[in-house]
Protein backbone atom coordinates (compact mmCIF):
# COMPACT_ATOMS: atom_id res chain seq x y z
CA UNK A 1 0.00 0.00 0.00
CA UNK A 2 1.36 3.40 -0.95
CA UNK A 3 1.99 6.02 1.72
CA UNK A 4 -0.90 8.20 0.62
CA UNK A 5 -3.27 5.24 0.53
CA UNK A 6 -2.33 4.52 4.14
CA UNK A 7 -2.87 8.15 5.11
CA UNK A 8 -6.24 8.15 3.33
CA UNK A 9 -7.24 4.98 5.18
CA UNK A 10 -6.27 6.65 8.47
CA UNK A 11 -8.29 9.69 7.39
CA UNK A 12 -11.40 7.48 7.06
CA UNK A 13 -10.70 5.70 10.35
CA UNK A 14 -10.19 9.03 12.13
CA UNK A 15 -13.51 10.18 10.65
CA UNK A 16 -15.27 7.17 12.19
CA UNK A 17 -13.65 7.87 15.58
CA UNK A 18 -14.70 11.51 15.39
CA UNK A 19 -18.22 10.51 14.43
CA UNK A 20 -18.62 8.60 17.70
CA UNK A 21 -16.72 10.87 20.09
CA UNK A 22 -17.82 14.19 18.62
CA UNK A 23 -21.35 12.79 18.45
CA UNK A 24 -21.24 12.28 22.23
CA UNK A 25 -19.69 15.74 22.61
CA UNK A 26 -22.50 17.34 20.57
CA UNK A 27 -25.08 15.36 22.54
CA UNK A 28 -23.53 16.74 25.71
CA UNK A 29 -23.17 20.34 24.62
CA UNK A 30 -25.98 21.05 22.20
CA UNK A 31 -28.79 18.59 22.78
CA UNK A 32 -29.19 18.81 26.53
CA UNK A 33 -32.46 20.68 26.05
CA UNK A 34 -33.94 17.59 24.37
CA UNK A 35 -31.89 14.67 25.69
CA UNK A 36 -30.53 14.92 29.24
CA UNK A 37 -28.28 12.04 30.33
CA UNK A 38 -26.87 11.77 33.85
CA UNK A 39 -23.36 10.73 32.84
CA UNK A 40 -22.96 13.53 30.28
CA UNK A 41 -23.95 16.51 32.42
CA UNK A 42 -24.15 15.22 36.01
CA UNK A 43 -24.60 18.61 37.65
CA UNK A 44 -27.51 19.54 35.37
CA UNK A 45 -29.40 16.37 36.18
CA UNK A 46 -28.83 16.76 39.93
CA UNK A 47 -29.98 20.36 39.74
CA UNK A 48 -33.21 19.41 37.98
CA UNK A 49 -33.98 16.78 40.62
CA UNK A 50 -35.60 19.11 43.16
CA UNK A 51 -35.91 16.41 45.81
CA UNK A 52 -32.15 16.20 46.21
CA UNK A 53 -29.73 18.79 47.46
CA UNK A 54 -27.65 19.90 44.46
CA UNK A 55 -24.25 19.29 45.98
CA UNK A 56 -22.19 19.89 42.86
CA UNK A 57 -23.30 23.43 42.14
CA UNK A 58 -20.85 26.32 42.06
CA UNK A 59 -21.69 30.01 41.80
CA UNK A 60 -25.32 29.28 40.89
CA UNK A 61 -28.54 30.13 42.65
CA UNK A 62 -31.40 27.66 42.90
CA UNK A 63 -33.36 29.51 40.23
CA UNK A 64 -30.66 29.35 37.57
CA UNK A 65 -30.16 26.46 35.16
CA UNK A 66 -26.81 24.73 35.09
CA UNK A 67 -25.49 24.59 31.54
CA UNK A 68 -23.16 22.00 30.01
CA UNK A 69 -20.25 24.49 29.97
CA UNK A 70 -20.70 25.62 33.59
CA UNK A 71 -17.80 24.71 35.85
CA UNK A 72 -19.99 22.35 37.89
CA UNK A 73 -20.50 20.15 34.82
CA UNK A 74 -16.96 20.66 33.50
CA UNK A 75 -15.59 19.56 36.88
CA UNK A 76 -17.98 16.61 37.19
CA UNK A 77 -16.91 15.33 33.78
CA UNK A 78 -13.27 16.28 34.24
CA UNK A 79 -12.65 14.04 37.25
CA UNK A 80 -13.27 10.95 35.15
CA UNK A 81 -10.26 9.32 33.53
CA UNK A 82 -12.44 8.01 30.70
CA UNK A 83 -13.41 11.56 29.76
CA UNK A 84 -9.80 12.72 29.80
CA UNK A 85 -8.76 9.79 27.61
CA UNK A 86 -11.65 10.37 25.19
CA UNK A 87 -10.75 14.07 24.90
CA UNK A 88 -7.16 13.21 24.01
CA UNK A 89 -8.26 10.51 21.58
CA UNK A 90 -10.75 12.90 19.93
CA UNK A 91 -8.11 15.62 19.83
CA UNK A 92 -5.66 13.41 17.94
CA UNK A 93 -8.26 12.03 15.54
CA UNK A 94 -9.78 15.44 14.77
CA UNK A 95 -6.41 17.13 14.26
CA UNK A 96 -5.27 14.41 11.87
CA UNK A 97 -8.59 14.29 9.99
CA UNK A 98 -8.85 18.06 9.67
CA UNK A 99 -5.25 18.88 8.83
CA UNK A 100 -4.89 15.96 6.40
CA UNK A 101 -8.11 17.11 4.70
CA UNK A 102 -6.72 20.63 4.45
CA UNK A 103 -3.46 19.24 3.03
CA UNK A 104 -5.39 17.36 0.34
CA UNK A 105 -7.30 20.49 -0.64
CA UNK A 106 -4.08 22.50 -0.85
CA UNK A 107 -2.30 19.77 -2.82
CA UNK A 108 -5.12 19.71 -5.37
CA UNK A 109 -4.02 23.19 -6.37
CA UNK A 110 -0.80 21.64 -7.65
CA UNK A 111 1.75 23.65 -5.68
CA UNK A 112 5.47 23.24 -6.48
CA UNK A 113 7.28 20.34 -4.84
CA UNK A 114 9.16 22.60 -2.40
CA UNK A 115 5.86 24.21 -1.38
CA UNK A 116 4.26 20.81 -0.83
CA UNK A 117 7.07 19.80 1.47
CA UNK A 118 6.87 23.10 3.33
CA UNK A 119 3.08 22.86 3.73
CA UNK A 120 3.34 19.27 4.94
CA UNK A 121 5.99 20.23 7.50
CA UNK A 122 4.00 23.25 8.73
CA UNK A 123 0.77 21.28 9.07
CA UNK A 124 2.62 18.48 10.87
CA UNK A 125 4.19 20.95 13.29
CA UNK A 126 0.85 22.69 13.87
CA UNK A 127 -0.88 19.37 14.51
CA UNK A 128 1.79 18.05 16.87
CA UNK A 129 1.98 21.35 18.74
CA UNK A 130 -1.76 21.58 19.27
CA UNK A 131 -1.95 17.91 20.21
CA UNK A 132 0.69 18.29 22.90
CA UNK A 133 -0.91 21.48 24.22
CA UNK A 134 -4.46 20.04 24.15
CA UNK A 135 -3.39 16.77 25.77
CA UNK A 136 -1.53 18.68 28.48
CA UNK A 137 -4.68 20.80 29.08
CA UNK A 138 -6.83 17.67 29.41
CA UNK A 139 -4.44 16.11 31.95
CA UNK A 140 -4.14 19.33 33.95
CA UNK A 141 -7.90 19.86 33.87
CA UNK A 142 -8.40 16.43 35.42
CA UNK A 143 -5.89 17.23 38.18
CA UNK A 144 -7.63 20.55 38.94
CA UNK A 145 -11.07 18.93 38.90
CA UNK A 146 -9.90 16.26 41.34
CA UNK A 147 -8.22 18.78 43.62
CA UNK A 148 -11.39 20.89 43.62
CA UNK A 149 -13.44 17.86 44.63
CA UNK A 150 -11.12 17.16 47.56
CA UNK B 1 -1.51 12.55 -3.53
CA UNK B 2 -0.57 11.60 -7.07
CA UNK B 3 1.27 14.07 -9.24
CA UNK B 4 -0.89 15.39 -12.04
CA UNK B 5 1.62 17.32 -14.10
CA UNK B 6 -0.09 16.54 -17.40
CA UNK B 7 -3.52 17.67 -16.17
CA UNK B 8 -3.11 20.83 -14.09
CA UNK B 9 -5.99 21.91 -11.89
CA UNK B 10 -6.70 24.98 -13.99
CA UNK B 11 -10.00 25.89 -12.34
CA UNK B 12 -8.55 25.72 -8.84
CA UNK B 13 -10.96 26.52 -6.03
CA UNK B 14 -13.46 28.03 -8.48
CA UNK B 15 -13.86 24.54 -9.87
CA UNK B 16 -15.71 23.63 -6.67
CA UNK B 17 -18.55 25.93 -7.65
CA UNK B 18 -18.73 25.81 -11.43
CA UNK B 19 -17.19 24.43 -14.57
CA UNK B 20 -19.60 21.73 -15.64
CA UNK B 21 -23.11 20.30 -15.53
CA UNK B 22 -22.85 18.53 -12.23
CA UNK B 23 -25.34 16.58 -10.20
CA UNK B 24 -26.36 17.29 -6.65
CA UNK B 25 -23.55 15.06 -5.33
CA UNK B 26 -20.98 17.52 -6.69
CA UNK B 27 -22.53 20.34 -4.70
CA UNK B 28 -22.65 18.11 -1.62
CA UNK B 29 -18.91 17.60 -2.20
CA UNK B 30 -18.40 21.36 -2.27
CA UNK B 31 -20.48 21.86 0.85
CA UNK B 32 -18.60 19.00 2.54
CA UNK B 33 -15.32 20.82 1.93
CA UNK B 34 -16.60 24.21 3.02
CA UNK B 35 -18.11 22.81 6.21
CA UNK B 36 -14.91 20.85 6.83
CA UNK B 37 -12.77 23.97 6.55
CA UNK B 38 -15.16 25.86 8.82
CA UNK B 39 -15.13 23.08 11.40
CA UNK B 40 -11.32 22.93 11.27
CA UNK B 41 -10.99 26.68 11.85
CA UNK B 42 -13.41 26.48 14.77
CA UNK B 43 -11.69 23.40 16.19
CA UNK B 44 -8.23 24.98 16.21
CA UNK B 45 -9.59 27.97 18.15
CA UNK B 46 -11.67 25.67 20.35
CA UNK B 47 -8.52 23.87 21.53
CA UNK B 48 -6.99 27.15 22.68
CA UNK B 49 -10.16 28.56 24.29
CA UNK B 50 -11.13 25.42 26.19
CA UNK B 51 -7.61 24.95 27.53
CA UNK B 52 -8.63 27.53 30.15
CA UNK B 53 -9.88 24.67 32.30
CA UNK B 54 -6.27 23.52 32.69
CA UNK B 55 -5.44 26.57 34.83
CA UNK B 56 -8.33 27.10 37.25
CA UNK B 57 -12.09 27.32 37.61
CA UNK B 58 -11.79 31.10 37.42
CA UNK B 59 -9.78 30.91 34.20
CA UNK B 60 -12.43 28.62 32.71
CA UNK B 61 -15.28 30.91 33.72
CA UNK B 62 -13.38 33.91 32.34
CA UNK B 63 -12.68 32.14 29.03
CA UNK B 64 -16.34 31.16 28.66
CA UNK B 65 -17.53 34.68 29.45
CA UNK B 66 -15.30 35.99 26.66
CA UNK B 67 -17.02 33.75 24.11
CA UNK B 68 -20.60 34.30 25.26
CA UNK B 69 -23.26 36.56 23.82
CA UNK B 70 -25.47 36.44 20.72
CA UNK B 71 -22.61 36.62 18.20
CA UNK B 72 -20.87 33.56 19.59
CA UNK B 73 -24.16 31.71 20.09
CA UNK B 74 -25.05 32.15 16.42
CA UNK B 75 -21.51 31.10 15.48
CA UNK B 76 -21.78 28.01 17.66
CA UNK B 77 -25.13 27.21 16.07
CA UNK B 78 -23.60 27.43 12.58
CA UNK B 79 -20.82 25.10 13.74
CA UNK B 80 -23.47 22.65 14.95
CA UNK B 81 -25.27 22.78 11.59
CA UNK B 82 -21.95 22.26 9.79
CA UNK B 83 -21.24 19.26 12.02
CA UNK B 84 -24.64 17.71 11.27
CA UNK B 85 -24.10 17.96 7.53
CA UNK B 86 -20.41 17.03 7.52
CA UNK B 87 -20.91 13.99 9.76
CA UNK B 88 -23.86 12.47 7.90
CA UNK B 89 -22.50 13.30 4.46
CA UNK B 90 -19.18 11.84 5.61
CA UNK B 91 -20.93 8.54 6.37
CA UNK B 92 -22.39 8.61 2.84
CA UNK B 93 -18.97 9.30 1.32
CA UNK B 94 -17.42 6.51 3.37
CA UNK B 95 -20.06 4.04 2.17
CA UNK B 96 -19.51 5.04 -1.46
CA UNK B 97 -15.72 4.99 -1.03
CA UNK B 98 -15.86 1.44 0.32
CA UNK B 99 -18.02 0.27 -2.58
CA UNK B 100 -21.39 0.20 -0.87
CA UNK B 101 -24.32 2.00 -2.43
CA UNK B 102 -22.83 2.12 -5.91
CA UNK B 103 -24.69 -0.90 -7.32
CA UNK B 104 -23.32 -3.94 -9.10
CA UNK B 105 -21.73 -3.88 -12.56
CA UNK B 106 -24.37 -4.68 -15.21
CA UNK B 107 -24.59 -4.98 -18.98
CA UNK B 108 -25.19 -1.61 -20.65
CA UNK B 109 -28.69 -2.45 -21.90
CA UNK B 110 -31.20 0.26 -22.76
CA UNK B 111 -32.73 1.91 -20.75
CA UNK B 112 -29.34 2.45 -19.19
CA UNK B 113 -28.88 2.48 -15.44
CA UNK B 114 -25.97 4.15 -13.73
CA UNK B 115 -24.59 4.08 -10.21
CA UNK B 116 -26.18 7.48 -9.74
CA UNK B 117 -29.54 5.68 -9.59
CA UNK B 118 -28.26 3.96 -6.46
CA UNK B 119 -26.29 6.85 -5.01
CA UNK B 120 -28.98 9.52 -5.36
CA UNK B 121 -31.41 7.97 -2.83
CA UNK B 122 -28.52 7.61 -0.38
CA UNK B 123 -27.63 11.28 -0.84
CA UNK B 124 -31.23 12.34 -0.25
CA UNK B 125 -31.49 10.06 2.80
CA UNK B 126 -28.27 11.57 4.20
CA UNK B 127 -29.65 15.06 3.74
CA UNK B 128 -32.89 14.04 5.48
CA UNK B 129 -31.03 12.58 8.49
CA UNK B 130 -28.80 15.66 8.74
CA UNK B 131 -31.92 17.84 8.63
CA UNK B 132 -33.58 15.89 11.46
CA UNK B 133 -30.43 16.19 13.61
CA UNK B 134 -30.26 19.90 12.85
CA UNK B 135 -33.89 20.36 13.90
CA UNK B 136 -33.31 18.52 17.20
CA UNK B 137 -30.24 20.64 17.88
CA UNK B 138 -32.07 23.83 16.93
CA UNK B 139 -34.87 23.10 19.37
CA UNK B 140 -32.36 22.26 22.08
CA UNK B 141 -30.11 25.28 21.55
CA UNK B 142 -32.81 27.92 21.14
CA UNK B 143 -35.39 26.63 23.63
CA UNK B 144 -33.78 28.41 26.62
Amino acid sequence: MMRDQKLWAWHLIAGAVILVLLGVHMLTMHMEGVIRIQSLNPASVEHVDKDRVPQTRDQKSDEEDIHPIDWANVRARGVRTLYMASYIFLLGAALFHGLYGLRNILFELNPAVWLRKTLSALLLLLGLGLFVYGAWAAVMARAIARAWKA
Amino acid sequence: MLDSKSHPNRLGIWGWLGGGRWGVERYLYTLHRLTGLGLLAYFLLHIVVTSGRAFSAAAWTRAMSQVSGPFFKVGEYLVFLAFCFHAINGIRLGLVELGFAVGKPIEPVYPYRTSVDVQRPLALAALAVAFVLAVIGTISMWSD
